[in-house]
């Protein structure tokens, strides 16, 4: 992802250090990358170390404390490595927190918010980066002005107005409101000013094709890396949303965020089988991040360089 | 990937479309052409508008509606106008004040931290580094996680007895810290949830605009005789001015909504009211246990009210703020 600039000639040394900075092969490991900056030394990497081992460890413990049961998990000292009740928590978790319904309804919540997402905000991000129309501008700062908004204005009404048209405890009531979104129109639209040449589109124009058509065999292809990363950025936000879903949903229709809330709300919750829950749910994310990490990061890069 | 050449859409897209329209084929083909050039641009920005319109600034208008109402969740359907009550209600509700200051000092104390130590760990990523990526998606990975993973995780380690970070502490000679009932400590806890998931996150929003800092300008400075914390503090920073107010009106307006991490930190119905003595309640957390709990929906749209005038506030302090800094900087 780092954009190596061209700077191999000359390029001043902003490193005290490197005095005999031999010729040839030696020589680039100085070179400059983007940014001007320098290689890093052992402290970079024993900094990023010790953050890296405070991102992973809480996730890390919560498979410790799944696989022991609760006296374990809640002695001191605790647990730092894993014991042999993983298998029997799991399952512990799936029936008390009805952990199979919830997975379900979230691959359902969260698989239509993102098609949905994918497909109106590449549409509305095209018409924003290639399209000239009146009121461009100004559309395009509302769109970018929602994204302030806190959710938490609109619950009230809204939890009455899901119930009023039927949809009180059903996933729509989930779903609808989150059907495209802000960010997504804005990152397509970033990604598309870049990504289709002008060229592109009067070819298609010349040739006779129509706007739905030129969305269809031109924007969409080029469009495609864009998406992917789109994608899974809303995804793992729909899978993981917590407030909305906890407010509109039941017990019996939860989808696994809320399950897990009720599964520890409930009365004196096992510990070891709350954190069983607590893998269930996050393990199919944490191996989207592993397959797809390098795209997700670069994405979080892209979309959000201007504000 | 991560730079962004200026406004690539300021320029005119070269004219032509309906002009090249095939000839002798008739006007109403044209025409049919044109109409298509006109709507289309509009049919594909109104789904956002329609979503946002029907779900997002319907219900918030409607909110005020509600606010001046008698509405109960146990008949949804009955409305009763009762004027400013509900608006009195929490005004008088020491409660209320306490939710207020708490969402206050907890946005404060995570905000300040996450950022400033996203903008270190950015700094440090900026270097040339072996395995980038690899480095790169492990300050990311608490983003993948939920906040009712991260918040029952946490309540875990924060335990006072036969906690994790109790039992470290413990080696150090600190014993004992009661971090679900202290009214600091729970706020502490709270925030290092909170910038335990979002680090990483603008970590990367800040590498992203350094590696947009162009090159010349460290070159120059260099030159000039900048060490490289000089060059940080009078480089770095500068030409990251957009973004740094960027994250903070994001992550201002995210803590304004706190809602997962204080509702599981002790879970039950402490987590509903925000602690034995609403130490760690915030706003949400408040409005929740109004609307839900007590089944009151009237005030929990005004404390909805509330939250929009304070998001004013804060907007109003960051553009008061960003004039400031602009002016000084000049």
């Amino acid at each position: 992802m780092t954009t190596t600039s061209p700077t191999k000639t000359a390029a001043p040394d902003l490193d005290p250090a490197p005095p005999a900075a031999p010729a040839g092969p030696g020589r680039s490991r100085f070179k400059l990358g983007a940014g001007g900056q320098l290689k890093g030394g052992p402290f970079t990497y024993i900094a990023l170390a010790v953050v890296g081992l405070g991102s992973i460890f809480p996730l890390y413990w919560t498979l410790v404390a799944a696989s022991h049961d609760q006296e374990r998990v809640l002695d001191s000292p605790p647990p730092l490595l894993p014991g042999g009740r993983l298998m029997s928590n799991l399952e512990a978790a799936w029936e008390q927190a009805n952990l199979g319904k919830a997975i379900v309804n979230s691959v359902i919540v969260a698989g239509s918010i993102t098609v949905a997402t994918l497909f109106f905000c590449t549409l509305a991000g095209y018409a924003f980066a290639k399209m000239r129309f009146r009121g461009r501008g100004g559309l395009m700062t509302a769109v970018i002005a929602t994204l302030t908004i806190p959710p938490q204005l609109s619950v009230v009404p809204l939890f009455m107005i899901m119930s009023d048209i039927g949809w009180g405890g059903e996933l729509e009531s989930v779903i609808f409101p989150t059907l495209v979104g802000a960010f997504g129109v804005f990152f397509m639209r970033q990604y598309l000013l870049e990504a289709l040449p002008y060229e592109l589109i009067e070819a298609a124009k010349v040739d006779g094709a129509h706007n739905l058509r030129i969305v269809w065999s031109v924007v969409l292809p080029a469009a495609r890396p864009a998406m992917m990363v789109l994608g899974m950025l809303t995804f793992v936000q729909a899978w993981n949303d917590f407030f909305w879903p906890f407010l509109a949903l039941n017990q019996q229709n939860p989808t696994i965020q809320v399950a897990l809330g009720q599964l520890s709300a409930s009365y004196t919750p096992d510990q070891s089988i709350v954190m069983a829950g607590a893998l269930i749910s996050t393990l199919p994310l944490l191996l989207v991040f592993v397959v797809f990490g390098k795209q997700i990061v670069g994405g979080i890069m892209t979309g959000a360089v201007k504000g | 990937m991560a730079t962004t050449t200026p406004a690539r859409g300021a320029h005119t897209p070269p004219t032509g479309g309906s002009g090249a329209a095939p000839h002798g084929r008739g006007a109403w083909r044209t025409r049919l052409w044109r109409f298509d050039d006109k709507v289309s641009p509009y049919a594909y920005i109104a789904p956002f508008f329609l979503v946002f319109g029907a779900f997002g600034l319907y219900p918030l208008l409607y909110t005020g509606w509600i606010a001046l109402h008698r509405v109960e969740m146990t008949s949804l359907d009955q409305s009763e106008w009762v004027g400013w009550d509900n608006f009195a209600k929490i005004l008088q509700d020491s409660e209320f004040w306490t939710s207020v200051s708490n969402t206050f000092v907890i946005g404060v104390i995570s905000t300040v931290p996450q950022l400033l130590m996203a903008l270190g760990l950015a700094h440090l990523l900026n270097y040339k580094l072996r395995a980038s990526t690899f480095w790169r998606t492990v300050i990311l990975t608490p983003y993948a996680t939920s906040v009712a993973t991260a918040a029952l995780v946490f309540a875990l380690v924060f335990r006072a007895d036969g906690g994790l970070l109790n039992w470290v502490l413990s080696f150090f000679g600190v014993d004992g810290v009661d971090w679900g009932n202290g009214h600091w400590t729970s706020k502490i806890a709270i925030s290092v949830i909170v910038i335990w998931r979002w680090t990483g996150y603008n970590a990367l929003i800040y590498l992203a605009a350094m590696q947009a800092v162009p090159a010349d300008l460290y070159e120059a400075a260099s030159l000039d005789g900048a060490n490289r914390w000089q060059q940080f503090l009078k480089v770095t920073i500068p030409s990251l001015r957009p973004t740094i107010l960027f994250t903070i009106v994001i992550s201002t307006i995210g803590s304004l909504q706190l809602f997962g991490e204080p509702l599981l930190l002790q879970g039950g119905t402490l987590g509903a009211v925000g602690g034995s003595e609403h130490q760690y309640e915030t706003l949400s957390i408040y409005l929740f246990n109004y609307g839900w709990k007590l089944g009151h929906l009237g005030p929990a749209a005004a404390v909805a009210w509330a939250m929009l005038v304070l998001l004013l506030l804060i907007a109003l302090i960051n553009w008061i703020v960003g004039r400031y800094v602009r002016k000084n900087a000049v």
